[in-house]
């Protein structure tokens, strides 16, 4: 029983060095955003100052980052959410075989490395005259967050009950206004929780939008640029109005999910 | 293909199909394929393009296996892949099984949110954070130095800092899957083995790890991939002597000029990675189909 107890113990230390691990580097950069030296650091500590996140606030470079950002998010969004949809249509209408072969196709794109996406789209897009830039993003992009909006779509299609479907053409529904008033409303929940994945993804995505970016610098790329180039804790500043951002936004995003389940018990 | 017809009506399982078929084609394959092209021609000037010069070849390739120093780089990368997934899943493993088996539920939904809000934070950022942790004159050698383990300060950029950068970056890809699967296992199997007299160590080699397979399986395979596709963390946390493959597939094409030779190495990536993937898949007997979830 001895050993029992001491077996724990190290359990409990390696729990908290777990989670250490996971938050101590968040935290040094987050903290990093006040101390007024000129590199990001905790120590030493040379002062507590705000002037950092004003410096960030004043920067043009980066307003402009965020706003390419933004709109590769909605556009990526556009796209990805009716093809997700339609391939998880699809492929829950295919038989066995053939569906198996297809669902290898479609989830290739996740099996494929992010820096092959984005060099592949590059070079197919050159053979018609279309450089990097916003479009490319997109195009190289919603290649593999359709994969993940199609894995949420399916997920809760799996729930779906058809005899509803056959209830309202019973009824004399068309087929159209049946997907559009009983399938649509069914899915709404994966669409919107695939939407918020999708615009997560898409600002996050460094490794495919680097190399068909162009002349556009996104918010990762413009980051990791001035890592390299001069790193001032403004950037710290940056990452710590995301990170409240992202988190904020994930909270309030599982609530409303929690909602929605109670709301709608499952059938 | 008639199904989907006779469930959605003619114009809507159009549109779905087109919507599919322009993805495949123009997004999936159609990029891909081109990249082979690239890959098998020689990188000519434009007045040149379309002549006899400009035949299919392997030269590309050979020039990948002659060079030795790209050539060390792209063993280095797979290698030091695979080490990232298995530290990865000696990190993970014992708290995905206690997540899995004896926590409470109270204790679990804390501990998923805990590991769960990081990655909500974008790779590049938790980078950034690992640069600032282990510069020279930062946070980790003040510490180390404070309490006397160090003397003078470790140059942590290089071969170190990546591992640490990455293994950080892809807790979440092993813990995950390994944690689904442990959760299935009936905890009346373990109180069997430990009735039985089995040590700890046993039960998870003999019960916990052959049923978690499935889940450990994916883990690292989504580990290595990850790992042996990113860019940004050996970018921002090495050194130039831990270079990435990836960091020489981006110089052919930003700095070198060179796309076909770029698309070459992209290629052998690639090819690598489907294999490693598709082989410990079928080692550990899992379906496509699971790994996606």
């Amino acid at each position: 029983m001895m050993a029992d107890r001491i077996f724990r113990g190290l359990f409990v230390l390696y729990l908290l060095a777990f989670v250490a691990y996971l938050f101590a580097p968040l935290l040094i950069m987050g903290v990093a955003a006040f101390n007024e030296s000129r590199f990001p650091t905790v120590i030493p500590w040379q002062g507590t100052t705000l002037d950092w996140f004003s410096a960030m606030w004043a920067d043009a470079a980066m307003w402009k980052a965020l706003w390419t950002s933004a709109i590769v998010a909605v556009l990526v969004v556009v796209v990805a959410l009716p093809v997700g949809t339609a391939a998880a249509l699809v492929l829950t209408t295919l038989h066995s075989r053939a569906r198996s072969v297809a669902y290898a196709v479609m989830v290739s794109p996740l099996l494929t490395p992010g820096v092959v996406i984005g060099i592949s789209t590059l070079i197919l897009w050159r053979q018609v005259g279309i450089g990097g830039g916003i479009a490319l993003i997109v195009v190289a992009q919603t290649t593999f967050i359709i994969c993940y909006v199609m894995l949420m779509v399916m997920a809760r299609l799996q729930r779906f009950d058809r005899t509803q479907e056959e209830a309202a053409l019973g009824l004399g529904a068309s087929r159209v206004m049946v997907f559009r008033r009983v399938l649509l409303p069914f899915l709404r929940p994966a669409l919107l929780a695939s939407g918020g994945l999708a615009i997560l993804q898409s600002v996050e995505n460094y490794n495919t939008t680097l190399f068909v970016r162009g002349f556009e610098t996104p918010l990762t790329v413009f980051i990791a640029t001035k890592v390299r180039t001069g790193l001032t804790p403004a950037v710290n500043a940056l990452a710590l109005v995301i990170i409240a951002a992202t988190v904020i936004g994930a909270i309030a995003w599982e609530i409303a999910r929690r909602r929605q389940l109670t709301a709608q018990p499952r059938p | 293909m008639r199904d989907l017809y006779a469930r959605f009506g003619g114009g809507l399982a159009t549109i779905f199909l087109s919507l599919v078929l322009i993805w495949l084609a123009a997004m999936v394959l159609a990029p891909n394929l081109m990249m082979i092209d690239y890959a098998l021609r020689p990188n000519l000037p434009p007045a040149q393009i379309g002549t006899e010069a400009d035949a299919w070849s392997l030269d590309n390739f050979l020039y990948l296996a002659n060079e030795g120093v790209h050539r060390a780089i792209f063993f280095k990368t797979i290698w030091a892949s695979a080490l990232v997934a298995a530290v990865t899943l000696v990190v993970c493993y014992p708290i995905a099984f206690w997540m899995a088996q004896r926590a409470t539920p109270g204790q679990l939904s804390i501990a998923l949110m805990l590991v769960i809000i990081p990655f909500f934070i974008n790779e590049v950022l938790r980078t950034l954070a690992w640069f600032i942790l282990l510069a020279y004159r930062g946070p980790l050698n003040a510490a180390l130095q404070g309490i006397g383990l160090i003397d003078a300060p470790i140059r942590w950029q290089g071969d170190g800092g990546v591992l640490a950068g990455m293994v950080y970056a892809y807790i979440l890809f092993m813990l995950l899957p390994i944690y689904n699967a442990i959760e299935s296992l009936d905890r009346s199997q373990l109180e069997a083995a430990r009735d039985l007299g089995s040590p700890t160590w046993r039960t998870h080699w003999r019960v916990v790890i052959p049923h978690a397979k499935a889940g450990i399986a994916t883990g690292c395979v989504f580990t290595f991939m990850l790992a042996a596709g990113s860019y940004v963390a050996p970018a921002l946390l090495g050194s130039p002597g831990s270079r990435w493959f990836t960091e020489i597939i981006y110089n052919w094409f930003f700095e070198g000029g060179d796309w076909n030779r770029g698309a070459a190495y992209a290629l052998t990536l690639l090819v690598l990675c489907l294999a490693v993937v598709l082989v410990t898949l079928r080692i550990a007997r899992v379906n496509l189909t699971d790994v996606a979830k």
